[in-house]
């Protein structure tokens, strides 16, 4: 069979497109709060107002004329991002991981020079890669480094940690992990391995890769069963925090763990996809039903983080007999 | 709770503006719901010709009347140098010709276009009937008419099957003698219609005569048939005076009722009347527009089709445009096809509408083809954003073009249509999917560009459907019925089509992982 039954995945609280359009996003997401989210210029800000970490910011750009400035502000650093301040699903991100006169290396190694760059820079400042082709700027950060515990498990980029905050409660993780067929990006249409992780420990359950069961990194062939975040308490803290800094009731926190300054914040989406289900073989539906449920929401996010690991946990989790299983068909 | 009642006590608000629109216009001013109906209409021609004395001439002419199951399209009135009025009587209308001095032959023309509809007609309230008169018979006529009515009456059962007996028996091949005093061989139809009439009031029933006339196509110099109208329990019975037969006849028009004279000719001898019919099909609504226009039915009066034809025909176009985006939203909200720009498809739809299917996707292709292929070359100029859009946009008139011209000398006509496709939405696709390529790789362009494509044809296919293109400009009101389909379609939060294969390997694990 091809199409799985509407009845089944309902049973199973899946959530569609519709559904998290309608009962989610126009729900609990102010439209007058998606700039905060959308600029990732004013995420940034918000971010380090509360005392969270982001990558470092090197430099911006927002006109044209700007262009010519660019070579300077590259000139001291060997490694950077250059993003759109506007852009979405990682679109018009240029990561350049080497620098050596005037060749710039991608992380798959291909050298492009600084025309090349000034170019991209270019269509990002007319709205190239923006939402509804307005004009953008462009934003210049520091490069994450790989934390060991990932290496193995991410092939030519950074893997991120998307984290579902319903109403500042974190219900649902996924770990995103680059791969030669995504292009070094971590996006799960473009093939990215999404791997479900265990809210309550930050060990993976399950992953997944074009929503098909993966047992193993199809590039490095590292087995996930042993793959756990570390810092996996701060991430869901930092995660849980976003509700406050930006009062969007149901966002994607996307977060990295630098090797040399631990989690922090790379950007926050107020429309998050849907495919984190898959990854985690949940649906969404019973959680957002349980938080739905509180009568109110606890103001300290580090209570909301313990009481969904509590919640969420994989073993007690009413659908714990299928998320076990899945865990011991993982070869060891 | 509340806000949902609300919501859905609007569509149903809506939507029952929008159907009870479409009955009002259906059932009242009688527009067809298919387009292919036509109601053949008939022009009637009645030639008055006489001749004058030379003195003044007044033309007095009965005319028929309109009545609910009769609509007239047009009627002219014709003599050359007479004075021409139109009077209003409670026995009817008539036309009155006058002159002051006229000799030599004369000649009336009355034209009259017509047709039936399907409305029953109610008999009115102030057509009722007077008081039967007791004709005056001679003595010997007398007795005959009486003998006659007893063989009658003692074979009928009511006052329907009495009057029938009494045509059958006057009209019967082998005559009684009581019924050849009455009737014979050289007597005119006038006579035995006022016969029947006389003998009907002898018996105490109210009847007339009625003049009308038998449509049949081409046929010319008719002269009007008399009828018997009898007042039977309540209402107007129409009998054939040769056969007994009860009822209107199909394609007979009633030209007068009642004892008035059809033609009274003042100052003129030897006046003749004849006439000639010709029967026409026409398409319904036409009819029903014309006729509404003329009774200035305010739902027709303020319309589109008060709009001069040229700007009727554009909204012919416009009209389509909501079929278009309700297809949309079922294909993105019910299906989950993924296309490039939302309602670029609806645009691709109108020009597949003026190039037919199969050379419009041809057109469609190539251009887009030959776009992103130049396109790809643009992106090493190294240009600003716009510059390269404004690029795009002349290249995409460059190969139109182009398609054109070598259509043309190859003798393919169909290919010249490539003009009505949308360029600058064109070359917007060219620079999106370019993008798309770039980024997400030359699948997804595949996805969007065939997923615009199929919904694209799927509009067209409903917009270029000719039942579709009637009903959405000759109901307008559709218009509501497919809002409130949108409404509710918006509130629809049940899984797309193509999420069932997105999530379809979580429902295997379900099954096999179960212990």
């Amino acid at each position: 069979m091809f199409l799985a039954s509407p009845k089944k995945l309902r049973s199973f609280g899946i959530i569609g497109m519709n559904q998290r359009n309608f009962g989610l996003i126009s729900r609990y997401n102010p439209r007058h709060l998606y700039p905060l989210v959308d600029d990732k210029l004013k995420t940034k800000l918000l971010a380090q107002q509360a005392g969270i970490t982001v990558p470092k910011l090197l430099g911006t750009l927002h006109y044209q004329h700007d262009v010519k400035l660019l070579k300077e502000i590259l000139h001291p650093y060997d490694q950077f991002v250059i993003k759109p301040v506007k852009g979405s699903g990682g679109k018009g991100i240029l990561v350049i991981t080497q620098h050596d006169h005037n060749l710039y290396l991608k992380p798959s190694g291909d050298a492009i020079q600084l025309a090349d760059i000034e170019r991209h820079v270019s269509n990002i400042l007319s709205g190239l890669h923006s939402l509804g082709g307005k004009p953008d700027s462009v934003m210049i950060e520091s490069l994450i480094q790989l934390d060991p515990v990932f290496s193995g498990y991410s092939y030519e980029g950074i893997p991120d940690i998307r984290i579902i905050v319903f109403r500042g409660y974190p219900i649902m993780a996924m770990l995103r992990l680059t791969t030669h067929a995504s292009d070094g990006k971590a996006n799960l249409h473009q093939g990215a391995v999404g791997v479900g992780i265990d809210i309550a420990t930050g060990e993976a359950l399950h992953a997944v890769q074009y929503g098909e069961t993966v047992l193993h990194h199809p590039d490095t062939r590292k087995t996930f069963s042993e793959l756990a975040i570390p810092h996996w308490d701060k991430l869901l803290q930092l995660a849980a925090a976003c509700y406050e800094m930006t009062g969007l009731g149901y966002l994607g926190a996307d977060l990295v763990l630098d090797r040399d300054q631990g989690p922090m914040i790379i950007e926050l989406n107020a429309r998050p996809g849907l495919s984190i289900q898959v990854a985690n073989y949940a649906g969404l539906a019973p959680r957002v039903a349980v938080i739905e449920a509180l009568h109110a929401i606890d103001p300290n996010p580090q209570a909301r983080a313990t009481f969904s690991k509590k919640q969420f946990s994989a073993a007690t989790n009413t659908h714990a007999p299928r998320l076990q299983h899945t865990r011991c068909d993982d070869p060891r | 709770m509340h806000a949902n009642l609300r919501f859905y006590l609007l569509v149903i608000l809506v939507m029952g503006l929008g159907v009870g629109l479409i009955l009002y216009k259906h059932f009242v001013l009688g527009f067809p719901l298919l387009p292919d109906d036509k109601t053949p209409v008939w022009t009637i021609e009645a030639k008055i010709d006489f001749s004058a004395r030379g003195g003044p001439v007044v033309v007095s002419f009965a005319l028929p009347s309109e009545t609910p199951d009769i609509v007239f399209i047009k009627e002219d009135f014709a003599s050359p140098d007479y004075g021409f009025s139109e009077l209003t009587s409670p026995s009817g209308r008539r036309a009155q010709w006058s002159k002051r001095t006229a000799t030599g032959s004369q000649i009336a023309y009355y034209r009259l276009s017509m047709y039936e509809t399907d409305q029953i007609t109610s008999p009115t309230a102030a057509d009722l009937p007077s008081e039967p008169e007791k004709p005056e018979f001679d003595e010997v006529l007398n007795t005959a008419a009486i003998t006659l009515l007893d063989q009658v009456r003692n074979r009928s059962a009511n006052t329907e099957i009495f009057t029938r007996e009494l045509i059958t028996t006057l009209n019967s091949k082998v005559p009684s003698q009581n019924q050849s005093l009455l009737l014979n061989e050289r007597s005119s139809e006038d006579y035995k219609t006022h016969l029947i009439i006389n003998l009907l009031a002898l018996e105490g029933i109210s009847a007339r005569i009625v003049r009308g006339l038998y449509l049949e196509d081409g046929r010319r110099r008719q002269s009007l048939t008399n009828f018997v109208e009898v007042y039977i329990g309540g209402q107007w019975l129409l009998f054939n005076q040769n056969s007994g037969v009860h009822g209107k006849p199909e394609n007979f028009l009633i030209w007068q009722r009642g004892d008035e004279s059809l033609l009274d000719v003042v100052g003129g001898k030897n006046s003749q009347i004849s006439f000639s019919i010709i029967r026409n099909l026409q398409s319904t609504r036409n009819l029903v527009v014309h006729d509404s226009m003329n009774k200035q039915a305010g739902i027709i009066d303020f319309s589109i089709y008060s709009l001069p034809i040229e700007q009727q025909n554009a909204f012919k176009i416009i009209l389509l445009l909501p079929i278009g985006a309700l297809i949309v939203v079922i294909m993105r909200l019910l299906i989950g096809i993924r296309t490039s720009g939302t309602f670029m498809p609806i645009l691709i739809a109108l020009a597949l509408i003026q190039t037919t299917l199969l050379t419009g996707i041809i057109i469609f292709l190539t251009v887009v083809g030959t776009g992103l292929l130049i396109r790809s070359y643009l992106s090493r100029l190294n240009l600003l954003f716009v510059a390269r859009i404004s690029a795009v946009i002349i290249v995409v008139i460059a190969i139109i073009a182009s398609i054109s011209i070598i259509s043309n000398k190859l003798g393919l006509d169909q290919a010249m249509t490539v003009t009505f496709f949308p360029m600058i939405i064109l070359s917007w696709t060219i620079e999106r999917m370019s993008v798309l390529w770039e980024e997400d790789g030359p699948r997804e362009v595949l996805i969007q560009g065939g997923g615009s494509l199929l919904t694209a044809v799927i509009a067209y296919l409903f917009m270029s459907n000719r039942t579709v293109e009637y009903l959405s400009f000759n109901f307008p009101e559709l218009m509501l019925v497919n809002l409130a389909f949108i409404l509710l379609l918006g509130q629809y939060t049940g899984y797309r089509l193509s999420e069932l294969y997105r999530f379809h390997s979580l429902e295997r694990r379900n099954v096999s992982g179960k212990p």
